[in-house]
């Protein structure tokens, strides 16, 4: 799917849970939504553009977020 | 459910007083609520007086002394309407006198009235020639020589009725309804004496006029002065059915009146608890289209697009469809299909649709229209209240004293319940309106909104906090159910948020364009200006920030304690009929029934045990994923239900880019839609009136569709749904969608007291219907939130991508009208033509003058995403810098517009705001020419399978 519209959201996400006060749960809420939104394919890529691209184009909060909560948001048919 | 056509009329409304006062009518004690009118005492008591101008649903105006009655003690024959009954009053209702004087008094009205019973449209249906037969009038002493308005012109300028003068005894009937009930005020009786006649508007016809074409002035009428043009045509009907308007989110109850399997007309059903006897023009009236040339009754199939389309048998379409999907799965993977299904569909179908995607597909990509209007509602709710659903019941607007509408526009969207509302604001609510656009409700007849906040298209959630800010700082809070009701620590972070300076409306000024004073004037009115109600539509959902809209809007009401009784609440107008059913019963990727999440495993397993299959944990695919993967190549096949994704969704030539690059599209609708063009399979839907089932409107009420015709194709949708499940090897076994609300209600737990017997007992219900709440919840967290503390969120202003920059320097929004219904499928086939035969660019008159445009020039709107024209309509409802235009017609290419932008949570796209420039021209775009050929390409193709 299109990496960058991907990105797109996902700083979207960032940019409503980053006017949190408790940081934690900013990064929480950022990794948490997009468990639970998004479906496997699109987490996929937007792991492996974390990894092969280093996360470019992702607001730190973000990337802060995919990488403090790496493992939740890997597909389940890849953790087997 | 058979309902008498002719239902008993009380004569005035009900009183609301629960103090009881005895009486005698005719020597019958009888004991009935204080207030109450003696006729209506003696009607619920089997006692009909004669009546004439009155009517259980207007009060009573005492004109046309047919209900004169005899009181023990009092001088005189005092009008039955208009006379409450006393304790201990001795009434007697025939007596030789008041015979006598009703007879004169018939013989008046008859004296000139053509007297053409027997050929008369309203015959058997007439109460006056009811009256006549009452009063035993024989003869007319006066004669027919003299005066009379026999000849005076019909007006039949209206598509649905006919207004014949010469039929009218001024009863002001009409008059009335158009006042209290409609409140549009747009009949009068104009002359006086014998020259009394009902007019229209400043003596205009009824189609110039401000006529909304409600049909309360024609329901009301006690004879065929105002009759549905169907009823002149072929006659009174000799059954009905209760079922459930397939338009908006109101979800009105009309009664079909049938004459065996041919709908007579849709009469507002009296006891529908959404209406209360009331419709709009497109419930009452635009109903047409289910039987309209246009329908495809037969099943098609092709291999491409550009391939003529083959009639073929249900069997073969459905074995063609299903090995299809078979095939692109095996060849691209499990996850490559998915299913859309349309919230005008009912719940049993809806809830077919994501069975069948969950349990024969094999995945969660299943997702519902109401991905690109309400999603937000359903999202921000939750996460705040802890339900995704209105708080209200549409009556509870009897108890506001102030009404908060924003991003709505209730009288042309929602007319029904607008009419409440504005009969609430008559009897002196005060209206706060938050749009862009000065809409009616802001200034209307008897209407004039407290305060209009003008703001900037995209600034919802900037106002949103300015309001927060004024009842933070101004010490407006309710305290006491802050502290019970909410969560503590959310609450402080919140306050504090709201509190900081550049929150407060002053700040927020130039970001949002309205005047700081009438943010704080509308902030303190709302705050404690006693039961505060808020309304909220589109208009706060299709954002980039619609969630965070959402919950800012339910952040007011928990900070001012407006949440949880009767007149207050949150209260989403949604847009079509069933786009809370839609979401309720698991249409979204990511949940199952009753909102519970995929990932849930308790709930999964309960689905799994009772499908007997695996479902997926994961979210599936929403719509602008599907198009996304579609492009990528990695989504190739889509069972669509009646939806018409190609002209409701933002951006068209990336939605019709992505359905060119899928392998097999089945459309499931009634007519060849914007969507069928693309697609490989055609599967014959069904309308309302073809199916049994139900719909679940804004306020939470699951009411009945009935079945009052055969479905044109020999199938009702679900039935499709089934037999398409069947060949993909997971064989639904239901005779009757009573069966498929009996399994919805048994997996789920806020509709587990559900069943098609409690809806007849009831007539409806809102959930949540369990032990619970055995008969339903009318007002929902009463005492607790559904997610046990109210969880106040903070909503931080992000503009939107879309800026406005000198090359696209106005901001187009969109939205709809009374007359025309989303994407015009159904309207466009009716009489509501002549309303709205086209979509029309709204522009101010300094930006029209700019440019130099004129009014009905045509003009170029270009944004980012594309371009279209249309013509122009100046305008001084529009604010200067803003620019709109309704979507209800394919070429008008609104969407080619429209942008991908979309709500960061749930992906509803942006459609109410698109940068856009605007210039004159002489020739459609580029793609209205394109669009025109492909259209036109595809009816021949389609005509050539119809025609052999």
């Amino acid at each position: 799917m299109d990496m960058q519209n991907l990105l797109h959201m996902a700083n979207k996400i960032g940019s409503f849970f980053a006017s949190m006060p408790d940081h934690e749960e900013a990064l929480q809420g950022i990794s948490g939504h997009i468990h639970s939104f998004w479906a496997p394919r699109m987490r996929s890529q937007l792991l492996a553009h974390v990894d092969t691209r280093n996360g470019e184009g992702l607001t730190p909060i973000v990337l802060e977020a995919i990488l403090a909560n790496r493992d939740s948001l890997k597909p389940q048919s890849e953790l087997k | 459910m058979h309902k008498s056509l002719n239902e008993q009329d009380v004569g005035t409304p009900r009183s609301s007083a629960v103090q009881q006062v005895t009486l005698e009518i005719d020597g019958m004690p009888v004991s009935v609520a204080a207030g109450t009118s003696i006729m209506r005492a003696a009607a619920i008591n089997g006692v009909n007086v004669p009546k004439l101008c009155a009517t259980d649903s207007l009060e009573p105006f005492g004109s046309c002394r047919l209900c004169l009655v005899e009181i023990e003690g009092r001088r005189g024959f005092p009008a039955s309407c208009t006379t409450p009954v006393e304790s201990g009053m001795k009434v007697r209702t025939q007596t030789p006198k008041l015979q006598s004087l009703r007879k004169g008094v018939m013989e008046l009205y008859i004296s000139d009235h053509p007297l053409d019973c027997l050929t008369c449209a309203a015959n058997g249906d007439c109460e006056l020639q009811d009256m006549a037969g009452v009063t035993g009038l024989r003869e007319v002493r006066y004669g027919y020589e003299g005066k009379n308005h026999l000849s005076d012109k019909k007006d039949e300028s209206n598509p649905y009725f006919t207004y014949d003068p010469s039929k009218c005894i001024v009863c002001n009937r009409c008059v009335r309804a158009c006042e209290e009930i409609q409140g549009t005020f747009a009949l009068t009786i104009t002359g006086r004496g014998f020259a009394s006649r009902v007019t229209a508007g400043v003596d205009q016809s009824f189609m110039e006029s401000d006529c909304v074409s409600c049909g309360a002035c024609v329901q009301a009428c006690p004879t065929a002065t105002l009759q549905e043009k169907t009823v002149i045509a072929i006659g009174q009907a000799e059954h009905g059915v209760v079922t459930t308007c397939a338009y908006c989110g109101v979800g009105c109850a009309f009664k079909a009146e049938m004459k065996g399997t041919e709908v007579v007309r849709m009469v507002p059903y009296k006891d529908g608890q959404a209406n209360e006897g009331h419709s709009c023009v497109k419930g009452r009236f635009a109903w047409g289209y289910a039987t309209h040339q246009d329908r495809i009754t037969k099943p098609m199939i092709r291999s491409k697009i550009t391939d003529p389309w083959r009639e073929v048998s249900w069997d073969e379409a459905l074995d063609y469809a299903a090995s299809e999907f078979k095939r692109i799965q095996l060849k691209h993977g499990r996850d490559s299909i998915g299913g859309i299904v349309s919230s005008r569909c009912t719940n049993e179908e809806g809830y077919l649709v994501q069975k069948l995607v969950r349990a024969a597909f094999g995945n969660n990509n299943v997702d519902t229209c109401a991905r690109v209007c309400h999603s937000p509602t359903g999202y921000g709710l939750k996460q705040t209240l802890g339900e995704s659903a209105g708080t209200q019941t549409f009556k509870s607007v009897e108890h506001s004293d102030v009404i908060l509408v924003i991003g709505a526009n209730p009288t042309d969207a929602h007319p029904v319940f607008a009419s409440r509302m504005k009969k609430r604001l008559r009897e002196g609510a005060k209206l706060i309106v938050i749009d862009p656009r000065k809409i009616e409700l802001v200034s209307s007849p008897h209407i004039r909104a407290a305060f209009h906040l003008p703001l900037k298209p995209g600034t919802n959630v900037a106002i949103l906090s300015s309001l927060a800010h004024v009842i933070v700082t101004e010490d407006l809070l309710n305290k006491d159910f802050i502290a019970e009701r909410c969560e503590d620590k959310a609450f402080t972070e919140w306050r504090d948020f709201v509190s900081q300076p550049e929150n407060s409306p002053e700040a927020m000024q130039q970001v949002t364009g309205v005047a700081a004073e009438l943010v704080r004037g509308a902030a303190r009115l709302y705050a404690t200006g006693g039961n505060a109600a808020i309304y909220y539509g589109l208009g706060v959902t299709e954002h980039a920030q619609g969630s965070t809209a959402v919950m800012g809007i339910a952040n007011l009401a928990m900070a001012t304690g407006n949440i949880g009784r009767e007149g207050v609440g949150v209260n989403p107008l949604r847009g079509q009929n069933n786009v809370q059913g839609s979401c309720d019963i698991g249409s979204f990727p990511h949940e199952l029934p009753g909102y519970r999440h995929v990932s849930d495993s308790t709930t999964r397993h309960l689905f799994e045990a009772a499908w007997g299959v695996t479902i997926q944990p994961e979210p599936g695919l929403r719509i602008p994923n599907m198009f996304d993967a579609a492009l990528d190549g990695s989504f190739k096949g889509l069972y669509c239900q009646g939806e018409d994704i190609v002209q409701s969704d933002p951006n068209t030539q990336h939605v019709t880019a992505a359905l060119s690059a899928m392998e097999c599209i089945v459309v499931q609708d009634i007519f060849l839609n914007e969507t069928a063009m693309y697609a490989h399979v055609f599967l014959p839907g069904s309308s309302f009136l073809e199916k049994d089932g139900t719909f679940t409107n804004a306020e939470r009420r699951i009411s009945r569709v009935r079945k009052v015709m055969p479905p044109k194709a020999m199938l009702a949708d679900w039935e499709v749904t089934v037999q398409l499940s069947e060949r993909l090897g997971y064989p639904m076994n239901y005779s009757h969608p009573s069966e498929i609300m009996a399994e919805i209600a048994s997996l789920t737990p806020t509709f587990s007291g559900v069943s098609y017997a409690k809806l007849d007992q009831l007539g409806s219900i809102q959930w949540p219907c369990n032990e619970n709440a055995p008969e339903g919840t009318p007002i929902m967290h009463v005492d607790r939130f559904v997610r046990g503390k109210g969880r106040f969120i903070i909503t931080q202003y992000i503009a939107t991508d879309e800026k406005v920059t000198k090359k696209f320097p106005l901001i187009l929004t969109t939205g709809r009208i009374l007359s025309q219904y989303n994407v015009g499928a159904q309207t466009r086939r009716t009489g509501n033509i002549q309303w709205h035969e086209e979509d029309l660019l709204e522009i101010h008159p300094h930006d029209a003058e700019d440019r130099g445009i004129v009014d009905g020039g045509w003009v170029e709107i270009q944004s980012r995403s594309g371009t279209t024209v249309l013509r122009a309509s100046v305008s001084q409802r529009m604010q200067p810098g803003v620019v709109y235009t309704t979507f209800h017609f394919p070429e008008s290419g609104a969407n080619v517009i429209t942008t991908d932008n979309a709500d960061w949570a749930t992906n509803c796209p942006e459609y109410k705001v698109t940068a856009v420039q605007i210039k004159p021209v002489a020739e459609p775009s580029q793609w209205q020419k394109g669009y025109t050929r492909f259209a036109k390409a595809q009816q021949d193709l389609l005509n050539q399978a119809q025609n052999g």
